[in-house]
């Protein structure tokens, strides 16, 4: 089945939740809706689902206008940040409740049932119930709930942002794998650009209830069409400074100069923003052309691999990523240093105007 | 590890040793004593043994009381549980409705017992009560002061309209804590009402209104102050119950002794009650922290 949303707006007592979204998901796709909280990726889920009519605009299935029609006989499921289980059924009696509720024959419900939760690898808990499971467990009964039922369309809203780090890894590397085969139209909502770089397929990026770029994910993590979406689809958010262009060079308002050259190079006069992601700054020189600049150290947040210093000059702010563990003092002046050839240039409107050319493979993670 | 003792300790635990003897263990050291005892006066006892506790054990009065106590305990749980249920069903969720609600709820339970007894009394009254005259007007012959069951039931319906809010507003705050999401997967499987009311609402209910239970069992076992005061326990016993009992027999007659037996029973009845009761909870919270 195609998905199709036509100029979907939903206003709630005169706010406006989501702001004239169209977009198309194709049959059997991944897509991943990414924005921050209250960017209204729940709203869409919700609309998309039936649960919620929209305030105005047309939902199409398969260019059958289905904006009316209740939820019960649309044939989706949606798995839930909380781990929404019916608490006094046991693992099995979970799963097989929406066949029951459907009327599949017995034989049919437990054939599917097991091979259902044997995929999700709790075959052994059939017996128990959700207070006895771990959150992890937890989840994958909820999920092998909404996998059950053969849906074509599968709504994940942040399904493993209540997950420990361990558990919340094993199942998103397991997700795109489980639903590989399926013609089921799956959208995942999550905060994380990390999350949805590591699920792939498609991306929608979200930001005050509109989709500003939808496209193949990596494809959008490379080209992010507004500052907007450069800012949420980097973690920690992209490094921005001002700039103009003159005299044949990028002056930034820091003070530092970059040469017109490269992607760069077409740039015409005028007043830019540049903005250039944590991982391609470093405290030590990486190139020829690198340049450097000054900055006193604010913070360093230490996660174990990689260290975030926090540094500040001219009034702003930019967050290096370093690997390794680092303790710089704070208050401490220190040199970092710019790769030009990773810097994205953006417009005075925010847009995207010259992004770095995609490298194959520069040793650091993209 | 070196234990470290300080005996200076020992005088912060005295005002605690103090106040647990004064109020619990002096007064029931002081009700074993009498139940084992005859009195006359401060000089004139004999030892009886345990002749008060077969006197009382064996008294068909007591067992009238007992049995009237357990109809009436039931009748108040089997009744104000499920009512409580539907009344926190059918509560607003949101907008001003919830707070209007919750006062008009809550106002029963903050009239004290004996003023309870004392409305109902007068409300019930046929002459000059609004609740009597209109039952009489319509054409039921009611005179709670005179007809056994009239009396029973007052008392009864005293006890739900007082304390039938509490289970509302425990089953409230239980729906209340139910997750958006656990409604809407619902929706999505096309589960009834009916189906949303016994898999969601009432299992995410369970642990406060075991709660619930307990608190209603307990205290309409020990109920007192409603049937004193609108009867006194009349007419005849029909609602005298084992407290109004131990009254009339301790204060009313003097009969310490087998006052003081009774006593050990009943509280080791409530006690057996309540330990069965705890266990149950602990139980299930067990159950959950797995």
């Amino acid at each position: 089945m195609t998905l199709t949303l036509e100029n979907i707006s939903k206003t709630v007592g005169g706010e406006s939740h989501i702001d004239d979204v169209s977009m198309t998901l194709e049959p059997g796709s991944f897509n991943v809706l990414l924005g921050r909280t209250l960017a209204g990726k729940t709203t869409l889920m919700r609309i998309m689902a039936g649960l919620e009519p929209p305030s105005s605009g047309r939902i199409l299935v398969d260019n059958v206008d289905v904006t009316g029609m209740a939820v019960q006989k649309r044939n989706v499921a949606m798995v839930y940040q909380q781990f929404i289980n019916y608490p006094s059924m046991n693992v099995y009696d979970n799963i097989a409740s929406p066949l029951k509720l459907q009327g599949v024959a017995k034989a049919e419900i437990d054939k599917r049932v097991r091979s259902t939760a044997e995929l999700m690898h709790i075959e052994h808990l059939l017996d128990r119930l959700p207070q006895e499971l771990s959150g992890g467990q937890q989840q994958r009964t909820a999920m092998a709930r909404a996998m059950v039922k053969d849906c074509k369309l599968l709504l994940l809203d942040e399904p493993l942002v209540n997950l420990d780090y361990k558990l919340r890894e094993e199942l998103r590397e397991e997700i795109p794998n489980l639903l590989a085969e399926r013609d089921t139209i799956v959208v995942y909502a999550t905060t994380e650009p990390m999350e949805a770089l590591l699920l792939g397929g498609k991306c929608a990026v979200m930001h005050e209830g509109r989709v500003t770029q939808f496209g193949p994910t990596t494809q959008v993590y490379h080209n992010p069409a507004f500052v907007e979406t450069g800012l949420i689809f980097s973690d920690p958010p992209i490094n921005l400074v001002d700039a103009e262009v003159r005299d044949g060079a990028i002056f930034m308002k820091s003070g530092h100069q970059v040469p017109l050259a490269g992607h760069l190079s077409g740039l015409s006069n005028g007043k830019y923003t540049l903005g250039i992601r944590a991982n391609h700054l470093s405290v030590d020189p990486t190139g020829d052309n690198t340049i450097a600049m000054q900055g006193q150290v604010e913070l360093a947040e230490i996660t174990g691999s990689e260290t975030f210093v926090h540094v500040h000059f001219n009034d702003v702010s930019w967050v290096i990523q370093e690997e390794g563990v680092h303790n710089p003092r704070l208050g401490e002046a220190t040199s970092f240093y710019v790769d030009p050839t990773r810097l994205f240039a953006f417009d005075a409107n925010g847009k995207l105007v010259a992004a770095p050319p995609v490298e194959i493979s520069n040793g650091k993670a993209a | 590890m070196n234990k470290i003792t300080n005996n200076k300790a020992w005088f912060l635990v005295l005002p605690v040793f103090f106040i647990v003897a004064i109020s619990a263990i002096i007064p029931l050291m002081t009700v074993v004593n009498y139940s084992v005892q005859d009195i006359f006066d401060p000089q004139t006892r004999f030892f009886v043994g345990t002749e008060w506790f077969e006197q009382v054990l064996g008294d068909s009065r007591l067992h009238d009381a007992l049995i009237r106590q357990i109809i009436y305990t039931l009748s108040v749980l089997f009744i104000e549980i499920p009512l409580g249920i539907a009344v926190a069903l059918t509560l607003p969720r949101k907008g001003w409705g919830v707070s209007a609600s919750m006062v008009l709820l809550a106002l029963p339970l903050l009239i004290p017992w004996n003023v309870v007894g004392t409305i109902w009394q007068i409300f019930g009254r046929a002459d000059i009560g609004l609740g009597g005259y209109v039952i009489n007007l319509l054409g039921i012959d009611y005179n709670y002061s005179q007809n056994p069951m009239d009396a029973w039931v007052t008392v009864l319906v005293m006890d739900v309209w007082h304390w039938t809010s509490l289970i509302v507003l425990l089953c409230y705050a239980g729906l209340r804590s139910i997750p958006d999401a656990y409604y809407q997967a619902a929706k999505i499987d096309g589960a009834s009402r009916w189906a949303v009311f016994r898999f969601i609402q009432l299992p995410k209910m369970q642990s406060v209104l075991v709660i619930g239970v307990l608190l209603r069992f307990m205290d309409s076992f020990m109920i007192y102050t409603e049937p004193f005061v609108l009867t006194g326990g009349g007419p005849g016993n029909a609602t005298t119950f084992l407290s109004q009992f131990l009254t009339r027999m301790a204060v009313g007659q003097f009969d310490l002794g087998p006052a003081a037996a009774f006593s050990l029973v009943y509280f080791l009845i409530i006690l057996l009650v309540c330990w069965v009761f705890y266990t149950v909870v602990m139980n299930a919270g067990k159950r959950e922290e797995q």
